[in-house]
Parts: C-alpha cells; structure tokens; sequence
C-alpha cells in the first residue's frame, strides 16, 4: 500500500533545485528537475552522512556539498567517487499544487 | 622518534581509533552562513574558464618542451634551462593544483574534461589518481585531523628533511615508482587499503601498469637517442621544478591547529599574484575551498569576498605566510602544541570548537 506523505508545494522548489524534505525524523531531498518534474530520494549522501539538500542540482544529476560526489536523482544511481552506493529514490506525484512522496517504501 | 611519529600519524593506529572516540572523524565542520541563491550561483559550473586555462596550461607545455628539447639538442643546454625550467613549472607545479581541482570534478561543467586533466595531471605529479582521490576525499573530511587525514605535509613535529627533500621531489619521486611496482604487481599498502574501496582498486593495478609502460618507453627514447632531453620532459620536472607546489602547499595548513572542526583555525588564504593564482589554480583561497569544496576555482575570489567578515584576515602574500609558517614549524620542533592562532574580526561567528577538543 503507498503511504502518500505531502512534502512540499510545487512552487517551494526552483527549477534545477533540491530542497529538504523531514518526516517522523527521517530526511529526504526533493528535486524539480529543468523539465519540470519532481523527484524525492533519500537525504543524505550514500558516501558519508551529509545532506543533499545544499548540494548542486545539474540537469538530472545532485551533486553532494562534501565532496562533490554525484548521484542520478531519478534512479539513485552513483555517478563516480567517491559515491559508489546508490540513493534510495521515492515515487512522486502531484495533487492541487502539492508534493506527495511515497514514504511506503521504508 | 621518526617510527613514533609515523605510527602516531598513521590511519590504522590507535590515533584513528581516539580520533573516532573523540568525534573527531566525520564531524559537523564550521561553514558561513551563504543565502541558498547565492551559493547555487557560486556552485554553478562553466567550461569556458577552465578550458582557457587549460590551453594555456598544455599549449604552453607543447611550445616550451618543443622548444626547450630543440635548444638543448641543437644550440645549447644553458639556453634551454630556462625554458625547461618553465616547462617543468607547468608539468609539476601547475600540475599539482590542476590534479587538485579536476580530482574534485568542479573545474569544468563537462565531465569528461575534468577526468582527462585529473589522469594528465595524476601522472605528471606521480600520484595514483584512484588512491589520491580517496586520500583527498579523506583529507576534506578530516583535514589535519591525526591518524585520519593521509594527507597531513607537516607533522609535529614535521619531518623537516623529508620536506627540503621534496622540494626537487627526492622523496616522492622514489616512494611513487616504489609504489607503481607495488601496484603493478596487484598490491596496495595497509593505508592505501583502508580508503580505496575494494571495487575501486583494480584500477589502481591497471593504470600503474600503463604508467611503467610510458616510463619504460621514455628510457628507450632516451637510450637509443643518447639524449636526456626525454627525461627532461616526462617524469624528470618532477624533481627540477616541482619547488613550487610545495612553496604553496606548505602555506595551506602547517603550523595550524591540529584536531580542529573549523577551518578557520588550521587553514590559511593568501593573497597572491596573478602569475602564483594562474600555477596554484586559485587556491590561495583555501578556507574558502575547505568549506565549501563545491565551489569553482574560478568563484572563489567572490565567494572569499562573500564570507570575508568570518575570516581571519588574508595573509598578503605567500612571504607574509612563511614568515609565521617557518617559526611555528620549527617551534613544533621541541614543542608539539604549539600551533598558530588567529583572530577573527569582530562581529565573526567564533571558532567553532566544541568542549570534547582538548
Ligand atoms: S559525503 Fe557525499 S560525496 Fe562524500
């Protein structure tokens, strides 16, 4: 069963941007990507414990503040070192100009 | 004391477990306060800066090498010392801060671009690129923290010979061929284990191999010319002009606080010229760069004027930086707590240091 969490208005995302996202102390990153959709994954780094929310969003990529390692936000995937374990993504979707993220996952 | 000192500095001695105990090991670092839409505009990645300096950087190492090997052969070694000199600037001076800066991957918006001058720059420095990715890597998360960072270049006390040595890379240059064999043979040291992940050293055999290879075509060259002048260009600049990376490196951070979690209390910026900021990348700006490593170099000047009133104030040049950094190195000599701290300016958030630090 999905556990739809709403996260965030449309509008509190920039394109090409992250921004956090706590639930029941759990951290995650939203994303708005530059054709306008959104994605959520975990939201700390997979390489040490550091949050993507002041990262870098580039096209389909985040890359983390700490050492610049980079993840495909769609699919979690590592782009390179230092990152070599892949993000836990979350399904999205849009309801009356709000965010909602699949939690059930957890 | 030398064996002391060594075990004391090493990742897998007992340093590294206090280190851990204490909180010491991946622990929350001081960072200014930057508003998210400007730090996105410092963060943003460009082509064009890194590309301009890059040509410069390879084009200008075609031109003099050509030049230099032309001269030595044909007119006269003497008139080609100078120009070699400047050569071996670009291959083991400037070569070092553009292995620095592509190995973070934020010299160029393009990826691969940033790989290709990382694997240049790794083999002209002599530096594994897989294995000093993952030092480096270690290095910003626990800059001069002892038994965690591998890439601490003064020790307290500091092994003083081993620095003048490599002024003319007397030390590096024989451990890097000492570990090229050693990884070619499918090996890696007890320390090199502990930070490159299993599934990353195969390539680490890998690119030692290809490495001897170039190395071992170079001494054919040379052989079968009867000329120098090979050495002169591959490998040998990372003896006679390699000086200048470590003229810069030193400045970074010896004599500094040891075990710290601000960046303000073991890191120096320098004010440079235009000349020193072209070889050393910009990273004169090195506060700026530890805390916020996602930053260009080509930025960084703007984001040292963003967060400034946090900073202590800039050295204004690289001599003004020696003449604290030899004292206190030589201070650390007899006393090992000595260290070199500054006053921030007032209204500066203060040193970030929480009471489990002694
Ligand atoms: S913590 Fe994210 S790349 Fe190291």
């Amino acid at each position: 069963m999905p556990n739809w969490v709403p996260a965030c208005a449309i509008d509190d995302v920039d394109e090409e941007d992250v921004i956090p996202f706590e639930h029941l102390g759990v951290d995650y990153a939203i994303y708005r990507s530059p054709d306008d959709q959104y994605f959520a994954t975990a939201g700390h780094c997979t390489h040490e414990k550091t949050l993507l929310c002041d990262g870098l969003v580039m096209g389909a990529i985040v890359e983390c503040p700490k050492h610049n390692g980079r993840f495909d936000y769609r699919d979690g995937s590592p782009q390179g070192a230092p990152v070599i374990v892949g993000l836990q993504i979350y399904p999205t979707m849009i309801d009356s100009g709000t965010v909602y993220i699949d939690i059930d996952i957890d | 004391m030398g064996r002391e000192r060594l075990a004391l500095y090493s990742l897998v001695g007992p340093a590294s477990d206090e280190a851990v105990e204490r909180g010491l090991a991946g622990a929350v670092w001081f960072k200014s306060e930057v508003p998210r839409k400007r730090m996105k505009e410092l963060m943003r990645r460009e082509d064009g800066p890194a590309i301009r300096d890059t040509a410069i950087w390879l084009g200008g190492m075609i031109l003099l090498g050509a030049a230099g090997a032309w001269l030595w052969i044909s007119v006269s070694p003497w008139l080609a010392a100078p120009v070699l000199l400047l050569y071996g600037l670009l291959y083991a001076s400037a070569g070092d801060s553009r292995w620095h800066e592509a190995g973070h991957g934020t010299a160029f918006k393009t990826r691969w671009m940033d790989t290709a001058v990382y694997e240049i720059a790794s083999f002209m420095m002599m530096r594994e690129p897989t294995v000093w990715r993952w030092n480096h890597t270690r290095h910003h998360t626990d800059t001069i923290i002892v038994g965690r960072d591998p890439e601490i270049a003064a020790m307290r006390p500091a092994r003083l010979a081993r620095i003048l040595l490599n002024f003319f890379g007397l030390v590096d240059v024989p451990t890097s061929f000492k570990l090229m064999f050693l990884h070619a043979v499918g090996r890696l040291t007890p320390d090199e284990a502990e930070v490159v992940p299993d599934q990353e050293q195969h390539r680490v055999y890998r690119k030692a191999r290809i490495w001897l290879a170039i190395y071992a075509a170079t001494v054919v060259v040379a052989v079968l010319t009867g000329s120098i002048v090979p050495f002169l260009l591959v490998g040998g600049p990372r003896i006679y002009a390699t000086f200048m990376h470590l003229v810069y490196g030193l400045t970074q951070h010896a004599g500094m606080g040891e075990n710290v979690l601000d960046h303000r209390l073991n890191t120096r910026t320098i004010k440079m010229c235009w000349f020193n900021r072209f070889l050393y990348w910009n990273m004169n700006y090195h506060v700026e760069h530890h805390m916020f490593p996602m930053v260009p170099f080509h930025r960084l000047p703007e984001l040292h004027e963003q967060i400034k009133g946090d900073l202590a104030p800039v050295y204004p040049s690289i001599w003004a930086a020696y003449k604290e950094l030899v004292p206190a190195v030589l201070k650390q000599l007899k006393d090992q707590s000595y260290h070199v701290r500054r006053e921030l300016p007032p209204g500066a958030p203060p040193y970030n240091e929480p009471a489990l630090i002694a």
